[in-house]
């Protein structure tokens, strides 16, 4: 792999690399040699040896067909049936949502202004008014990183407001997204560090113990932190008495939510909620392999809550010309950009080209798309839950309360060999779960969703059979 | 000097999409639940336990499919992005190509599930591998992990690999400081704040960098990393930092390079060649991939053999058949992010480097240094503009912060104004500085090497345009912009919580 010198010709990705362009230039800027430009770095700075890196494929049709022989070793969602959930999920991308997001004119703004990318920020405000609908909160942060990151930046916000140092967190939760917590709650040993301690659930229902959680609400605690769905799969039907606990002990309720299961289920605002987080992956991403992850943070809108988001947010505003509207960022100087390490934690890149697909996905859907997914995922996953039930040696944990993931428990089988097997036949089986849940035994974390057929789901059901018979 | 164009932005009056559309619409349907399916399940309803569900449908708009379609097309032409000409500094903004985005569009890349089996990922696995190698090799590090969401959340792992790194050594509490630079990102300080460190920062001198006696001053046994960047978006290389790097390491501390500005020094100097311990490499911009309006971004973040038991998982391997995902050391930092990390913009990264070429990258930041020194003879050419630091006589790298100072004492103009007016013109809001402004009214042009001297051209010419009807008309360029979408925001009330709305249902309630 040795480096592949070609003549210093043209280069199709820069404008201004023909030899007479740089012949030009260099007359101009009054240098000999281009070398002549690194004269700040000290020559013992330079590279020890040249760099070596794979020929260069210039070439773009070269190139793609390099990409595609790669990739093509990969196996797909399209070419298997899937049934993984566990934080990043397989719901229908509209083509509209794909077409908005793909234009070069969202593709590459780099800052902006209200004067250079007004159409953008219109679309950002779009984003956080329509998801403000479906939480029924009234100020809705630009995206962060991913869902566990705006449960990190929550809970922090939350030990922020209270001045406390615990987070109350619900046993069972996503192995990822706790690990992402943990870090955001920092380590004992730094200040404002942020102690994790686990509520159980009960084994019964998969819902947070509520005994057990007044055990340990205390005056350290800052925050309860609850999902509803929850990883595995349960809605909390007592979700409101986790809010009304919390409270009474001067804590603040954290809410982890699937958007997409929100035209069925009670909005967070309206039942006590204080900070909403969730993913807006499932909001018209595909799943790109992990990279369609994203976050969200929404309040209600107190100055309180407002003034301890990490992240930038547009608001509505006017211009010099009376009773025109633009959009402008609001509380800059909190941010990281406006205050260093004064801000609140740090902002920066984040996944703004996904809110624009978020925002086309929801007025694509209105309220009654949200209502009919919502119900076809329910209707989809309980009909696969109840068939699957029905196996020999094959269980559902929770039968009911649940809405588009359930966790299946193989009573004579591994969940690796079951997986390895379905594999073969073309279906992706669920996320495993017997290293991060072992009290759930070889147990597997299924997902349903309104891209699932009948047929599909009792081809799933008529092959577990096969996989697991004798 | 070339002639401006006529531009004006397309100009829709488009309403908000809640205030478009009728009830009864609907832009999408979902497939139906088959009969049978129905049958055995019942009402979906019923399936929701009766204290959480929704009561009153959500208040989104009612719209068919092409009015959605239509109505975002009509806020992406409202939207200049880089259409125009947009030499934004600080970043390295460059050339995405577009084949690699119809690649990632493909179900082999769009339609995988981070958590697949590895032996179905091979395609992305050997994709990542290759990318950490040639990243190895840019910039001497042993390891590559992908999962920080951007260049900020790189600078947040390497505060968190810190940390666990002086923690599994037993000198966490006794490490608490982090020494940066005040022309380091604002990243750098803020999230070494967030993962619990006091920050140190320390002023520029003379030569336009801290001096090497300044943080020998600082450093000592409570020092728990460097967190800096080489050179510094005024195009200015810190000529010591070799030295640097070595008073850090004498006290035990770490040394991070965040390499937001490699486009200058690509090709030229290695970070582990230095002596770093970690960097950082923002694979939107420096390596091709958008900037999409601020992200999905990879910062990519390398380290030496020394911190890599620090890294988050999963880490991809290969032993010479089958690429595997491994998860990170217990002691290690769990996850700053679910998942691998954006894998749409690692095989970006990819591409670009491939189609680029060690000889390609070397030659990327040859130009990318020549265009900024050319736009520099002729800026500085422009009644009212100057730059930082302007008695040092040294080239600058691919950037020079200059600064309207002249030009708004002169006329009242600010740098904001002249960003303003030159949207006039197609040129998109160019870069200011960071907080906080060391140059008064500065602004931050950085050509990279994806411009052609004629848009380069276009950029100056618009910018002396501005400048002349500065001195001629101040009042025409401070009531810009006049050619845009809308006229010039009002930030009269943006911080006021009685009139801020970062939603529709909150600004209803607030006009009511």
């Amino acid at each position: 792999m040795a480096t592949q010198v070609t003549s210093g010709g043209a280069h199709p990705y820069m404008g201004i690399s023909p030899p007479a362009v740089v012949a030009e230039l260099l007359a101009e800027a009054g240098v000999e040699r281009v070398e002549d430009l690194f004269e700040q770095i000290p020559e013992h700075h330079r590279l020890s040896r040249p760099l070596e890196l794979p020929p260069p494929i210039r070439a773009e049709a070269a190139l793609r067909r390099h990409l595609t022989e790669i990739l093509s070793r990969n196996a797909s969602c399209a070419d298997n049936l899937n049934f993984l959930g566990a934080g990043c999920w397989q719901h229908y991308v509209p083509a509209v949502c794909d077409e908005i997001v793909s234009r070069s004119e969202f593709l590459t703004p780099v800052w902006g202004t209200s004067s250079s990318d007004f159409g953008r920020n219109q679309a950002w405000f779009e984003y956080a008014s329509q998801l403000g609908e479906l939480v029924a909160l009234d100020f809705v942060g630009l995206p962060v990183y991913s869902w566990g990151c705006a449960a990190g930046n929550a809970l922090r916000m939350a030990a922020r407001l209270t001045g406390r140092d615990q987070v109350l967190l619900p046993r069972g939760l996503d192995p990822e997204r706790l690990a992402v917590i943990r870090t955001y709650c920092a380590l004992p040993q730094v200040r404002n560090s942020i102690e994790v301690a686990l509520v159980d659930y009960d084994p019964g229902t998969g819902m947070v113990d509520l005994d057990d959680l007044r055990r340990k609400l205390s005056d350290r605690t800052a925050a309860v932190y609850v999902e509803t769905p929850s990883y595995l799969g349960i809605v909390q039907a007592e979700a409101p008495e986790i809010a009304r606990l919390a409270r009474a002990a001067g804590a603040e309720t954290v809410v982890g939510v699937d958007p997409i299961s929100l035209g069925v289920l009670a909005p967070p605002g309206e039942w006590g909620a204080d900070i909403v987080v969730g993913t807006t992956q499932p909001l018209g991403v595909h799943m790109l392999g992990g990279g369609g992850a994203g976050g969200f943070i929404a309040t209600r809108d107190e100055e309180r809550y407002a003034r301890e988001y990490p992240t930038l947010q547009v608001s509505i505003a006017g211009t010099s010309e009376p009773g025109e509207r633009s959009f402008g960022v609001i509380l800059f100087e909190q941010t990281s950009y406006g205050s260093r390490e004064r801000g609140k934690d740090w902002t920066g890149n984040s996944v703004y080209r996904w809110a624009i697909a978020n925002a086309v996905y929801m007025a694509l859907l209105g309220p009654q798309g949200f209502r009919d997914i919502g119900e076809a995922i329910l209707s989809r996953s309980h009909y696969a839950s109840g068939r699957i039930d029905e196996l020999p040696g094959v269980r559902v944990r929770w039968r009911s309360g649940f809405f588009k993931e359930f966790v299946v428990t193989f009573e004579q089988a591994r969940v690796a060999d079951v997986d390895r097997a379905l594999r073969e036949r073309g279906i992706f089986g669920g996320k495993d779960l017997s290293a991060s849940h072992p009290e759930l035994g070889q147990s597997s974390l299924y997902c349903v969703t309104e891209v699932h057929s009948q047929a599909d789901l009792d081809r799933l059901v008529d092959t577990l059979a096969e996989v697991t018979a004798g | 000097m070339s002639a401006l164009r006529r531009y004006h932005a397309a100009v829709w009056d488009e309403p908000l999409v809640m205030e478009l559309g009728r009830p009864g619409s609907r832009g999408v349907e979902i497939p139906p639940v088959e009969p049978e399916l129905a049958e055995a399940v019942g009402d979906a309803r019923e399936l929701v336990p009766a204290a959480v569900r929704r009561q009153a449908p959500p208040a989104l708009p009612e719209l068919s499919e092409p009015e959605v379609l239509r109505h975002y097309l009509h806020l992406s032409q409202e939207t200049l992005g880089m259409m125009g000409v947009s030499l934004f500094g600080t970043c390295t903004m460059k050339y995405n190509p577009r084949v690699t985005e119809a690649v990632v569009a493909q179900p082999f890349v769009a339609e995988t599930h981070p958590h697949q089996d590895e032996e179905t990922l091979q395609g992305t696995l050997e994709i990542v591998y290759r990318l950490e190698q040639a990243l190895c090799e840019l910039s001497g590090m042993d390891r590559f992990v992908f999962q920080p969401g951007g260049g900020a959340d790189a600078a947040y792992l390497h505060a968190c690999v810190t940390r666990a790194y002086h923690a599994a050594r037993g000198e966490l509490e006794q490490r608490t400081e982090i020494v940066t630079s005040i022309q380091a990102h604002p990243c750098n300080p803020a999230t070494a704040a967030t993962a619990g460190f006091e920050v140190i920062t320390l002023p520029l001198e003379e030569n336009g960098y801290p001096s090497l006696a300044a943080l020998r001053s600082v450093v000592s046994e409570r020092t728990a990393s460097l967190m800096i960047n080489n050179p510094d978006d005024m195009g200015i290389y810190n000529p010591e930092i070799a030295e640097w790097v070595d008073a850090v390491h004498e006290v035990g501390g770490l040394c991070f390079y965040d390499h937001a500005n490699f486009n200058g020094v690509m090709g030229k100097i290695r970070a582990a060649e230095l002596g770093f311990d970690a960097c950082m490499f923002m694979l939107h911009k420096t390596f091709g991939a958008p900037k999409a309006g601020g992200g999905p971004a990879v910062g990519a973040y390398g380290c030496s053999a020394l911190l890599a038991p620090y890294l988050p998982g999963p880490l991809v391997s290969f032993d010479g058949e089958r690429y595997r995902l491994n998860e990170g050391s217990p002691d290690g930092v769990g996850r700053v992010r679910e998942f691998l990390g954006n894998v749409p913009e690692m095989i970006k990264a990819y591409a670009w480097i491939r189609a680029m070429g060690a000889e390609g990258i070397d030659r990327a930041s040859d130009l990318s240094v020549l265009a900024n020194n050319y736009m520099e003879q002729k800026l500085l050419r422009i009644r009212g503009v100057g730059k930082s630091h302007p008695h040092l006589g040294v080239k600058r790298l691919e950037m020079t912060r200059y600064s309207l100072d002249e030009l708004a004492r002169d006329t009242g103009v600010t740098a904001v104004d002249v960003q303003n007016r030159m949207t006039d013109f197609g040129i998109d809001a160019f870069w200011l500085s960071h907080e906080p402004w060391l140059v008064p009214e500065p602004f931050t042009p950085e050509a990279g090497e994806m411009w052609s001297k004629e848009d380069i051209d276009y950029w100056i010419a618009v910018l002396a345009h501005v400048c002349e009807e500065a001195y001629a008309d101040p009042e025409l360029v401070k009531g810009a912009p006049h050619n845009q979408v809308v006229h010039r925001l009002d930030p009269d009330g943006l911080d006021d919580p009685e009139r801020w709305a970062t939603t529709w249902r909150a600004f209803r309630r607030k006009q009511a």
